[in-house]
């Protein structure tokens, strides 16, 4: 009886959490030109205005060139700086930590505000380089932590043995550490992406007309009356979402099989 | 020892970027907060010969003949300098922004007599202490105008903190507002995860997998497009006024968006995987036996729940509802589109000031009320979950 009160209850916030997003997804396709249901017909129309349209197919340009570039900077400072953690003890550690942490902390807002004051002498407010510079600062911390995670499985023995057969440092570190933490560091890099690709507040006030990204333009879209093109977008942001959550699921059973095996 | 020094090389390019990016920048914008350097420059006489004043009456002679000289100054120098310092100065006390220009082109023509006599024939204002008092305040270089007004505080000319005219109160009330819309998101996220993350924590198969995936699904979904889908619900002519109209329930639709609930209702949906997603893992830890035992004793399955269940996992409780609750303090996007003029927090009037009125200093100083309000909070997850290895986390 109390257990099925619990699943009841479960279920329904289970429902809760997935429906506006299942409900707003066949809007998309609609024939007509209204948000509600029935919907009169399916059609690709409003797929089709999006790719032709000057509002949105440059941000759906700028959402993957932005986010590629920025998980790519992320990727490249996080994972040796995850590494150097991992050997590291004491206060520095700590302290080092902190700071590659307080990203996810502080509010985004703050953040976005700052950037825009310090940027503008800089000129980079308005460009392309800002907003992935902005963008990789807020994917770190993601990349390290996922990096850490996946280096809390390797045997650090490994390392001396590479040195005992006369490698290096650095390359005991490429030819021993990473081919077993690749899985890690490539799932770091697609949350690093998804950080980019989700991130609105940066791009509010730090990008310019030509760096909009699309949850940028979906924000000024839900400002202005609610097209269908809007919920055209919402969808490929969806599966763009989904696709990702699968890439970091596939990646992390990988590396769990990699390192165990 | 080499080891060390490598792997402190090995982190510092990723440290040197947050400096630049991260450390810098917020360092540099709270700063703002904290200072005052709009009004030095323009008049740095005045500011001097009033540092002596105690702030009842007129200043001496000495402070208007500082003033006539820096104003003279200020016309021969940047054009921009005397309406930055008349736009900080009007923050403080309004008719400024008319007043000290004004003045400026009325002293620069030579006189005879006087100073004081001079710069109260310009404008009465001159005589009252509070302008000289605006001054003063703003002479910086450290300065707490900004922090104080962000509390709805200012000093009068005497130094003396007071509240701010009646009429002129409004960040407490957003301070609260925000601290409310957190606690109540906080509640409600709690409220609905508990039975969520029991659910997972203690079922199996595929019925588990679902119920995992319905959290993970809307986490990773972007923030935007769940703030969307719910503006699409909730419209006038939305899907759920449809639905309770075509069952009878209303007759008129209902206004669901532009108001607070909508703003707890998009921020709950939002939130809630960050609840359950520490819960389920607080209950996965507690040790199944434990309330076996405690029923085989004799214990009430509400005895049990009240004194074994909830206890053991009351850090991974807290844990959820701390970063449910920072999140929610810092929210922007979600009360911006779901929101009324009503329901805006801290964060929306943080940017509102950068951008839009260009006051950094109140900007800077808000933000150093959010991030206070939010250290404490850090404070309190570090204490109650512990901060682990965060390899772990």
């Amino acid at each position: 009886m109390a257990r099925g009160i619990l699943w009841a209850l479960g279920v329904l916030v289970a429902v809760f959490l997935v429906a506006p997003i299942v409900a707003i997804l066949p809007l998309s396709f609609s024939a007509g030109s209204f948000l509600f249901y029935p919907l009169p017909g399916l059609s690709l129309r409003w797929y089709e205005d999006f790719f032709a349209s000057p509002f949105w197919l440059p941000a759906f340009w700028n959402s993957m060139g932005i986010g590629t570039a920025a998980a790519a900077l992320a990727t490249l400072l996080g994972t040796p700086a995850a590494f150097g953690l991992w050997r590291m003890t004491g206060a520095f550690r700590a302290v080092a930590m902190g700071v590659v942490l307080a990203p996810m902390v502080v509010p985004v807002i703050v953040v976005a505000v700052a950037l825009l004051l310090a940027f503008g002498p800089l000129g980079l407010v308005a460009t392309h380089t800002g907003l992935v510079i902005a963008h990789a600062m807020l994917g770190v911390p993601f990349v390290v932590v996922t990096v850490l995670a996946s280096l809390e499985a390797f045997d650090p023995v490994q390392l001396r043995a590479a040195a005992a057969c006369g490698a290096g440092p650095m390359r005991a570190f490429f030819r021993v550490c990473l081919p077993q933490i690749a899985p890690g560091v490539a799932a770091g890099a697609v949350f690093a992406f998804a950080t980019s690709l989700d991130e609105v507040v940066v791009a509010l006030f730090v990008a310019g007309p030509a760096q909009r990204t699309l949850p940028r333009q979906m924000f000024s879209g839900l400002n202005d009356q609610i097209s269908l093109t809007t919920t055209a977008a919402a969808a490929m942001l969806v599966v763009m979402s989904v696709l990702l959550l699968l890439a970091v699921a596939w990646l992390q059973a990988r590396g769990r099989r990699r390192l165990s095996g | 020892m080499r080891r060390p020094v490598g792997a402190a090389l090995l982190t510092a390019p990723l440290l040197l970027f947050l400096l630049v990016t991260f450390v810098a920048p917020i360092g540099a914008f709270l700063w703002r907060g904290v200072t005052d350097d709009e009004v030095r420059p323009v008049l740095p006489r005045t500011v001097v010969a009033l540092a002596s004043w105690n702030g009842t009456g007129t200043p001496g002679e000495e402070a208007f003949a500082a003033l006539v000289e820096d104003l003279r100054a200020a016309r021969s120098g940047d054009r921009g300098a005397i309406p930055r310092a008349a736009a900080r100065l009007n923050a403080d006390r309004p008719g400024f922004r008319g007043l000290l220009p004004m003045t400026a082109r009325r002293v620069e023509a030579p006189f005879e007599g006087s100073a004081r006599a001079a710069v109260l024939a310009i404008s009465a204002e001159w005589g009252q202490p509070e302008t000289w008092g605006a001054i003063a305040r703003a002479g910086g270089p450290m300065s707490s105008f900004h922090v104080l007004a962000a509390l709805d505080l200012r000093r009068d000319a005497t130094g003396a903190v007071r509240q701010a005219p009646e009429d002129t109160r409004v960040f407490r009330t957003v301070l609260l507002r925000s601290l409310w819309i957190s606690l109540l998101v906080t509640a409600v996220c709690l409220a609905l995860g508990w039975p969520l993350a029991w659910l997972i924590a203690t079922s199996r198969g595929l019925a588990a997998t679902l119920l995992l995936a319905a959290v993970m699904l809307p986490f990773w979904i972007s923030l935007v497009v769940r703030t969307a889908a719910w503006m699409v619900l909730l419209q006038r002519e939305g899907i759920v006024n449809a639905a309770l109209q075509a069952g009878g329930i209303i007759e008129t639709p209902l206004p669901l968006l532009m108001n607070r609930f909508a703003v707890v209702l998009g921020m709950v949906h939002i939130l809630l995987p960050f609840m359950v997603l520490p819960l389920v893992a607080a209950f996965r830890g507690l040790d199944p036996r434990l309330p076996r035992a405690a029923a085989s004793l004799g214990a009430a399955p509400w005895r049990v729940f009240l004194r074994v269940t909830l206890p053991l996992s009351l850090p991974g409780v807290g844990a959820g509802c701390i970063l449910v609750f920072i999140q929610a303090l810092g929210f922007y996007v979600t009360p911006a589109l779901l929101g009324g003029p009503n329901d805006q927090m801290l964060a929306w009037f943080v940017g509102f000031y950068a951008t839009r009125s260009v006051n950094w200093g109140l900007a800077a100083a808000l933000s150093i009320v959010l991030l206070v309000a939010v250290g404490l909070c850090v404070a309190l997850y570090g204490r109650l979950a512990g901060f682990r290895r965060p390899g772990a986390a």
